[in-house]
C-alpha cells in the first residue's frame, strides 16, 4: 500500500497557545520522526488535545512554528495539510453510508471512480467491515464506527494520522482489540501516528515514544520504558503508574550511584544523584519491592507493618505503613501477602539497589 | 414518558382553557361551515361538483399552489442564509441576525404590506430611484401582480422559516465539520456535501411550515396583488361577502382545511414538534 518514505516528519518549534488569559500550551518543541507512533499523554486540560488540534490545523498557535518535512506549515489551513484525523466520538458523516464515508477524502481529491471503488474496497477489507458497506453509521456498533473512522482517515494515505482519544467510548475488551488493530495498521501503513490519550497503560502499550503533558507544558518525551523507569519528575512518575515515595536524608554520591538514610537505615541507590544533594525522595514502583522476614545485607530494606490487601488474581496488592508513617504499596505473590497480614507485626520491605530513582524533595 | 393519573389530570386541566377556546372559536364554527358546504343553496354535493368544474376556482387553486411553492423556495433559501449567520457567525453577526429575525415580528402584517406598496409601486421608491439614475425609462410593474405578492409573503414568512433551521443547525456536531475539513474538503464543499444534508430535517420542517402558512394568506395578497393575483383565501372572502355564494365559499374552505391538515400530518411524520421552535 504505502511506502514508509511517504510518512511525514514533523517539527514543532516553540509552539504556544493562549485562550484569553488561559495558557493552554507553553513553548513546546518536539520532533516527531517519520513513521513514529507518538502518544501525547496527560490529564484533561494539560494541552495535549490543543497540540493535536494545532497539528491538524484547526487551531492556530499564538506563537512558534510548525514544520512538516522541513516545510513551514504553521499557517497552512487544515484542508491543505492532508493529515488523517480520527476524532473522539468518531465524527462520521451521519447521512452517508460506510462506503461513502470512506470514499469522501478520495472524492475530495478528485480520484477516478474506479480508483475510489478499488481503494475503498481494500480499506473496507483491511478494517474488517466487509458486508457493512451500505449501512449508515447509526446502524453500526461503537467498534465498527471506530473502524470506519480509521478507514476514512487512512484511505487517502496521509503522511500523518492524528487520533484524539479514539477509544474513550469503547468498553475494555473492545479497547484491547482496537489497540491491537491500530498497532497492526501502523505497521502496515508505515504512517506517522500521533495519538492523544489520558490512559497511561494505553500509551505505554502502543507507542514508540510517549510525550507527557501537564498544565500546558511538555514534561518529558521518551520510549515507554524510559519514561516509566526514569521519569523526569514526580508528576511523570506518578502519572505513569502507582509509585511509592520514601524520603531519603543526606543523599551523597557514592561508587556507581548514591547513598543516603531512609528511615534511619543506610540505603544504596544505583541511580545518579548529581543534581540532588541532601534530602530527596526515593521513588520505587510497587512491583520492584518485596516482603522479607528479615533484613539482608545485599538489599535495601526498612521495617513496615501490613495493614490491608487487595486481591488482584495473579498477585496481591499489599498496603503497608513504615515505622515513620510513610504509606507504601507493594505487589507481591498471593501467599506472601496472606502471611504478611497474618503476622500483624513488622515485616521487612526490601528492594534492590538498581530499582527506584531519586527525585528532588518536594519537587514537582 | 408516562405520568401518573393525577399528573395527566393536571396537564389536562392546564390545557383545558386553550382547548375550550379552540373548540368554541374554531372547531364549532367550522362544523357550521362544513354544514353550509353541503346544504347551500340546496342540500347535496353540488358545491363540490362546481368546485371541480369551475375554471375560476381551479385557476385560483393553481395560482395559490404556485405562489406558495415559489414563496417557500424563496423564504427557506433566504432563511437558511440568515440562520447560518445567526447560529454560526461571530458574536456581532449573531446580534445583527437576531435583530433581523425578531424585528419583523413587532410590525403588523398590514403595515408591512403597505410598506411594500410604497417601495414597489409605479411611483414608489424603487421605480423613482431606478428612473433617476437612468437605468429604466418606464416604471417596472413590481406590485399589483404575482411578483409583489411573492415579495410581500416571503418577507413575512422568512422569520418563521428560521426557527426549524436554527434548531437543526444547533444540534449539529461541530466535529463532523472539522472532520470534513481535515479530510481535505474546502469550506464550500463541506457546506454543500456535509452541512446542508445534515440539516435536512430542518429544511423539510421549514419548507412545510412556510408552505402551509402561504396557502392561507389573505391580507398580503389582497393588498399587493391588487385584485389581479387572487389567492384562495381572498376567493373565499369574495364568495362569502361579495357574490354572495356561501355554499361555494364554504366548500373551498373545507377543501383548504383538509389539504392543510394533510400537510400538517406529513410535517409531523418527518419532524418532531420540538424541532420547530
Amino acid at each position: 500500500m504505502q511506502q514508509p518514505g511517504r510518512a511525514a516528519e514533523i517539527k514543532a518549534n516553540g509552539i504556544g497557545k493562549s485562550f484569553g488569559s488561559f495558557r493552554a500550551l507553553d513553548n513546546l518543541s518536539l520532533d516527531i520522526g517519520r513513521g513514529e507512533f507518538l502518544t501525547l499523554l496527560g490529564p484533561s486540560g494539560s494541552g495535549k488535545t490543543t497540540f493535536l488540534m494545532i497539528l491538524a490545523g484547526f487551531v492556530q498557535p499564538s506563537e512558534g512554528k510548525l514544520f512538516s518535512d522541513g516545510v513551514d506549515i504553521t499557517h497552512r489551513p487544515a484542508e491543505q495539510r492532508a493529515a488523517g484525523m480520527v476524532f473522539q466520538g468518531y465524527a462520521l458523516f451521519p447521512h452517508m453510508s460506510v462506503e461513502q464515508n470512506i470514499a469522501f477524502p478520495l472524492k475530495v481529491r478528485k480520484k477516478s471512480a474506479s480508483e475510489i471503488k478499488q481503494r475503498v474496497g481494500e480499506m473496507v477489507e483491511r478494517v474488517g467491515l466487509k458486508g457493512h458497506e451500505k449501512k449508515l453509521p447509526a446502524q453500526l456498533s461503537g467498534g465498527q464506527q471506530q473502524r470506519v473512522a480509521l478507514a476514512r482517515a487512512l484511505v487517502f494515505e496521509p503522511g500523518v494520522l492524528l487520533l484524539d482519544e479514539p477509544f474513550s467510548a469503547l468498553d475494555k475488551s473492545l479497547r484491547g482489540q482496537m489497540q491491537a488493530e491500530m498497532k497492526r495498521l501502523h505497521q502496515e501503513t508505515g504512517t506517522t501516528f500521533v495519538f492523544v490519550t489520558h490512559d497511561q497503560s494505553e500509551a505505554l502499550a502502543l507507542s514508540s515514544r510517549v510525550a507527557i503533558f501537564n498544565h500546558g507544558k511538555l514534561l518529558q518525551v521518551g520510549r515507554p520504558d524510559e519514561v516509566y523507569d526514569r521519569p523526569a519528575n514526580r508528576f511523570v512518575a506518578e502519572f505513569l503508574g502507582e509509585i511509592n515515595m520514601l524520603p531519603v536524608k543526606g543523599v551523597k554520591p557514592a561508587d556507581n550511584g548514591a547513598t543516603g538514610l531512609c528511615e534511619d537505615r543506610a540505603v544504596n541507590m544505583r541511580c545518579k544523584a548529581e543534581a540532588i544533594k541532601g534530602d530527596a525522595i526515593l521513588a520505587i514502583r510497587p512491583e520492584d519491592m518485596s516482603i522479607a522476614a528479615e533484613a539482608s545485607a545485599n538489599q535495601n530494606g526498612i521495617a513496615a507493618t501490613a495493614i490491608a490487601s487487595t486481591y488482584l488474581g495473579a498477585a496481591t496488592k499489599l498496603d503497608l505503613t513504615t515505622r515513620q508513617g510513610a504509606k507504601v504499596t507493594v505487589s507481591v505473590p498471593n501467599e506472601v501477602a496472606a502471611s504478611a497480614l497474618s503476622k500483624g507485626n513488622s515485616v521487612w520491605l526490601t528492594w534492590p539497589a538498581e530499582k527506584g530513582f531519586l527525585l528532588p524533595d518536594g519537587g514537582q | 414518558m408516562r405520568g401518573t393519573l393525577s399528573d395527566r389530570m393536571g396537564a389536562a386541566l392546564l390545557m383545558a382553557p386553550l382547548l375550550l377556546f379552540l373548540i368554541l372559536a374554531y372547531a364549532w364554527p367550522f362544523l357550521g361551515v362544513v354544514k353550509w358546504s353541503f346544504t347551500l343553496p340546496t342540500p347535496g354535493l353540488g358545491q363540490y361538483h362546481a368546485l371541480l368544474t369551475d375554471e375560476l376556482v381551479q385557476s385560483v387553486f393553481i395560482r395559490t399552489l404556485r405562489i406558495a411553492a415559489i414563496v417557500t423556495v424563496v423564504s427557506v433559501t433566504a432563511a437558511y442564509a440568515i440562520t447560518v449567520v445567526w447560529v454560526r457567525g461571530s458574536p456581532v453577526q449573531r446580534v445583527l441576525a437576531e435583530f433581523c429575525i425578531l424585528v419583523p415580528f413587532w410590525i403588523s402584517v398590514l403595515t408591512r404590506a403597505f410598506g411594500w406598496v410604497a417601495l414597489l409601486s409605479n411611483r414608489g421608491l424603487i421605480n423613482t430611484w431606478l428612473q433617476s439614475i437612468g437605468f429604466i425609462s418606464e416604471p417596472l410593474t413590481l406590485v399589483r401582480n404575482e411578483f409583489g405578492v411573492i415579495v410581500g409573503m416571503s418577507h413575512f414568512l422568512i422569520p418563521f422559516a428560521v426557527f426549524p433551521l436554527a434548531s437543526a443547525m444547533r444540534s449539529l456536531d461541530e466535529r463532523v465539520l472539522l472532520a470534513a475539513r481535515g479530510l481535505g474538503s474546502s469550506r464550500m464543499r463541506t457546506f454543500w456535501t456535509v452541512f446542508v444534508p445534515m440539516t435536512r430535517s430542518g429544511i423539510i420542517g421549514s419548507a412545510l411550515i412556510t408552505f402551509v402558512f402561504s396557502l392561507g394568506f389573505f391580507v398580503t395578497p389582497a393588498i399587493l396583488g391588487g385584485g389581479r393575483s387572487v389567492m384562495i383565501a381572498e376567493l373565499i372572502y369574495l364568495r362569502i361577502f361579495q357574490s354572495p355564494d356561501w355554499g361555494l365559499g364554504a366548500a373551498i374552505s373545507v377543501v383548504l382545511v383538509v389539504f392543510v391538515g394533510a400537510l400538517m400530518a406529513l410535517l409531523f411524520r418527518y419532524v418532531k414538534p420540538k424541532q420547530l421552535v
